[in-house]
């Protein structure tokens, strides 16, 4: 009978590893070729899945739950954000490459150095190097356990630098977005001092012609004039 | 758990391999960090299988820290990327060449 339950789990962690590595490859594979950047990043998504998938079947699961939180609920609708805010979900130009003829050279090289990596997987013994000294993963307690012990002990410092980087993130992309946000606003200002005021004044034909180019800016113009008296 | 892990190691040498290659041949600068994700995502698996095969928990420490640095690395490319796209508008990587020599 135990004989029947390990041949079970074998089998179970081989397709779970069949089903990470596809989606992982697909995912990638989507994220290089889609021509839309928001196909791209549902591409992404489908690529952290698989590795968080493989994280699980690696006993890796406190790992995997963050993969899923942090980049999936985080970085990538930070990515979405980005792009609906820039509005460039377009599709990409393809100009002609610089180096098309040396397409099938980077073909075969990536060829071959597939072919040696599969050779070397199956006869090398990769995991060499001595171990350090921050636990051992089997043993008794959960991963979650083992990983805060060690990252609380022995990499308590580093967690602290880590709180520094992620407050100077913060404020970095504060500086370098409102710097930028503050010069058009007060060109935004100096337009609509210069722009004559909205009323009946304004042609029905040139109204359309402007909503066809940049829409929000004149809502936006409309919308601080509107409190006025 | 009976996946030997040079399988991880190979696929994670395939990711990290798509992820340069997309690196090289996009234009767009969000999809080209999508790619750096992708080699470090590659690199997190490898990191988590080498923690397996060693029965050591510092690979997963380090996986760890290198979510954190990818968020904040995220974040900071990320306003680069509104800082400049709001002061030329649809900017590929080949238009922002100001700083070759």
């Amino acid at each position: 009978m135990p004989v029947a339950v390990t041949a079970l789990a074998n089998a179970s962690a081989w397709a779970v590893y069949a089903v990470g590595a596809a989606l992982v490859i697909g995912g990638a594979a989507g994220v290089v070729l889609g021509r839309n950047p928001v196909h791209c990043a549902l591409a992404l998504v489908t690529t952290i899945f698989g590795i968080a998938l493989l994280f699980i079947n690696q006993g890796a699961d406190f790992l995997a739950a963050v993969q899923i939180i942090v980049y999936a609920g985080a970085i990538v609708i930070l990515f979405l954000f980005v792009i609906m805010l820039l509005g460039v979900d377009r599709k990409e130009s393809r100009e002609p490459e610089k180096f098309r003829a040396l397409t099938p050279v980077a073909v075969v090289v990536g060829v071959v150095a597939l072919a040696e990596l599969l050779v070397l997987a199956d006869v090398h013994y990769w995991a060499t190097g001595s171990k350090e000294t921050s636990g051992a993963l089997n043993g008794p307690g959960t991963n979650v356990e083992k990983l805060g012990q060690s990252i609380f002990t022995g990499y308590l410092l580093p967690f602290e630098m880590t709180a520094a980087l992620l407050v100077i993130a913060v404020v970095a992309a504060v500086v370098l977005v409102r710097r930028a946000q503050s010069g058009q606003r007060s060109q935004g200002a100096q337009r609509r001092a210069q722009a004559p005021p909205p009323g009946p004044v304004r042609r029905p034909d040139s109204g359309q012609a402007v909503t066809s180019g940049r829409a929000p800016v004149r809502q936006e113009s409309r919308q601080s004039g509107a409190p006025q008296p | 758990m009976s996946v030997p892990g040079p399988w991880y190691l190979v696929l994670a040498a395939c990711l990290f391999g798509i992820g340069a290659a997309g690196l090289l041949v996009r234009r767009n600068i969000l999809v080209m960090y999508m790619c750096i994700e992708l080699m470090l995502n590659a690199v997190n698996l490898t990191f988590v299988t080498f923690s397996r095969m060693l029965n050591d928990v510092g690979g997963q420490d380090a996986v760890f820290f290198v979510l954190v640095v990818a968020a904040a690395e995220v974040v900071v490319g990320l306003g680069i990327i509104v800082a400049i796209y709001r002061r030329r508008s649809g900017a590929t990587a080949d238009d922002i060449s100001s700083l070759k020599g």
